[in-house]
Order: C-alpha cells, then sequence, then structure tokens
C-alpha cells in the first residue's frame, strides 16, 4: 500500500509539475527511459552482485558468521543485560548482529526476528516494546553491513573509477548512525513512558 | 591507496580460509551466485516503475525545483541540496532509494560530490520503517514506544555524518 502511495505521488508531482513548467515532453520520455533504463541496470549490477553473494556464502560455509559471532558476545552483554545469564539469548543475538554485519541478507532478517522475539518473551511484557527489544531493534533499524555491495556494483554500472573507494566513507557513515541510534535509544527510555 | 586493496584482498582471504577450513570453494561461489540473481530477479519487477517514475520527475523539473526549496535549511545542515529528494524516499523504500540514488549519479556524475554523497548514504542507512514493521510484526511487538524516532535520528545522524565524511575524504 505504502508503495502504491508512493508511486501515485511520484507521478502526480512529475506530471502536475510538467504541465506547469512545459516540460512534458521531457517528461513523457523520462517515463519510457527510465524503464528501459532499469533493466539495463539492474544487468550491468548483476556481476558484482552475483560475485559478492558468492563470496558472502564462502564465508558462511567457512564458519565466518560464528568467529564473529564469538568476538560480539562481550560488547553484547553490555548492551543487552538480560543477556548476560542467559547465554543461548546473547547467542541468538550476537548471530543476528554477525549476519546483518556479513551482509547475508536472506539469512539477516528470521535472525534479527528470532532474537527480538526472544528478548519480548523474557521481558513479560504484552504487546509493548521492552528497553532491550527497542535497542535491538533501533540497531536493526540501522545499515552495519561491512560491504555494500549493491551500492558498489550500482556505482560500477555508473562508470565509477573506484566503485569501492566509498568504504571509508560508509564505515564513518555507518559507526555514527548507530551510535545515534544507541545513544538516542538510551537517552529517549528515560523520558518514554 | 590503501583501500583501492581492500576488496581484492578481503575475497583473497575468505578464500584461503574457507580452502584451509575444506570449503568446497567453487560449489560455494556459485550457489551465492544463483542466490545473488535471484535477488536481483526480485529486485527487477520493482525498480521499473520507480526508475520510469523518478525520471519523470526528473525530466520534468520537479527534483531540481524539490532541491532548490531545501537548499537552506540543507546547507545549514552540511547536506548537499541535491540529495534532499533521496533522504524523503530512503525511510520507506529500499527500490525508491535505490532509483532515487541512481538517478543523482546519472544527473551529477557517479564521482561528483553528490554521487558519492548519495552512494554512502544508502550503503550507510536502512529501509527504516520496513524493518522496523517486519521485525515488530513477525516478534509480536504491538506498541514500539520511541524506536521510530530513535530510528529516524539514527538515519538524519548518518546522513549528516555520510555529508561530512565524503566532503573531508574527496575534496
Amino acid at each position: 500500500m505504502a508503495m502504491s502511495v508512493l508511486l501515485a505521488v511520484f507521478m502526480l508531482c512529475a506530471v502536475i509539475f510538467s504541465i506547469f513548467h512545459g516540460t512534458t515532453a521531457e517528461m513523457s520520455a523520462g517515463l519510457l527511459g527510465g524503464a528501459k533504463d532499469a533493466v539495463s541496470l539492474v544487468l550491468s549490477m548483476a556481476g558484482v552482485v552475483c560475485l559478492w553473494c558468492g563470496v558472502v556464502e564462502v564465508m558462511r560455509r567457512a564458519g565466518l558468521m560464528e568467529k564473529l559471532a564469538d568476538v560480539l558476545r562481550l560488547p553484547i552483554g553490555a548492551l543487552f543485560p538480560e543477556s548476560k545469564k542467559d547465554a543461548s539469548l546473547r547467542g541468538d543475538i550476537a548471530a543476528s548482529v554477525s549476519a546483518n554485519l556479513l551482509g547475508l541478507g536472506n539469512a539477516a532478517t528470521p535472525l534479527s526476528i528470532r532474537a527480538a522475539a526472544r528478548l519480548h518473551d523474557i521481558s513479560g511484557r504484552t504487546g509493548e516494546a521492552s528497553d532491550s527489544v527497542c535497542a535491538l531493534i533501533i540497531l536493526g533499524s540501522c545499515s552495519i553491513q561491512i560491504i555494500p555491495a549493491t551500492i558498489a556494483a550500482a556505482r560500477a554500472s555508473q562508470g565509477a573509477a573506484s566503485p569501492f573507494d566509498i568504504l571509508p566513507a560508509v564505515w564513518i557513515a555507518t559507526v555514527a548512525g548507530c551510535a545515534s541510534g544507541i545513544v538516542s535509544g538510551q537517552l529517549l527510555k528515560r523520558v518514554w513512558k | 591507496m590503501i583501500w583501492q586493496l581492500v576488496t581484492p584482498l578481503l575475497i583473497l582471504g575468505v578464500v584461503l580460509f574457507a580452502l584451509l577450513r575444506g570449503v568446497e570453494v567453487f560449489d560455494a561461489l556459485i550457489a551465492g551466485a544463483r542466490d545473488g540473481l535471484n535477488v536481483l530477479l526480485r529486485i527487477v519487477p520493482a525498480l521499473v516503475p520507480l526508475l520510469a517514475a523518478v525520471t519523470m520527475l526528473r525530466a520534468s523539473g520537479f527534483l531540481n525545483a524539490f532541491s532548490e526549496l531545501c537548499r537552506p535549511a540543507f546547507q545549514w545542515l552540511g547536506i548537499p541540496p541535491e540529495c534532499a529528494p533521496l533522504l524523503v524516499v530512503r525511510p520507506f523504500s529500499g527500490s525508491g532509494a535505490l532509483a532515487v540514488g541512481i538517478d543523482l549519479m546519472q544527473t551529477h556524475g557517479v564521482d561528483s560530490l553528490v554521487g558519492r554523497t548519495a552512494a554512502v548514504m544508502l550503503g550507510s542507512t536502512e529501509t527504516t520503517f520496513y524493518a522496523v514493521s517486519v521485525i515488530c510484526g513477525a516478534a509480536g511487538v504491538g506498541r514500539t514506544r520511541y524506536i521510530i524516532p530513535a530510528a529516524l535520528l539514527a538515519d538524519f545522524a548518518g546522513y549528516i555524518s555520510a555529508s561530512m565524511a565524503v566532503r573531508w575524504l574527496f575534496t
């Protein structure tokens, strides 16, 4: 539903604006050009995306996710106090965070749901999110992917000189975003009843 | 530049590590690539109408007018005003944001300040409303309390630091 409204708003704005600004010809050409570009764009992204998904699968089969999850146990214990006593809960949270870090798209969402559901059960609240559940979901809504392969593929498809040169900037923005999410969660939980 | 070595070394490291642990690396690469194709197949149908609509918005002149409207506030925040449409779409739709990002790369140049900032914003934020509703829905969380405000604050910090980081590193 949200997507339908978004699309309708886009097209409505484009049509009305073009009538008032005499750009109807360009606008109408844009409609067909955009549709054509979408397919060639995805085709030109396909190589990088497939290569990266292959590497991610190699990581998964080599057990890198579990190794990363081991490293994450300590900081996760600090952020989610109830996981200190419950090793399997901490394991679930660590698994979901490390799947997100590695960009295991298909595996990450079910793991995040599992971790959130277990935290929610432990909180004993019905329907309302506890502070820990809030923290986990806020973290889940921040992109913590180390290698944003789809974006690098999009840059490559547009002829970037070095598609991955945005990595350090992505890491800075990712860390700043996550830190702000965690801090605002900690601040808001004091005032939000 | 050191980060031109990051990706090749990372992939090489993963391959060697997996080989030492007895993983059939080539089989895994092929299986993963097949998953990648499925991901792309899922993106295409959504991207066709969205990129068509975004290109219409660009060609009609609406996107330029919108960016100009946002210019004073965005300049004060240190975010390139051209990225304004991306900020509006990003929390609602991942493929919509990709369409806007591609349009910005095409219009302003993929290695321009605007093109790079758009890419960094896309790479460092999530489709917030979608992520929160999927996880909360499946985990049985009804009242989300302060999750949305905190997640949007995190996005906002991500946009500002993406703009700053690109300016520091590329100018």
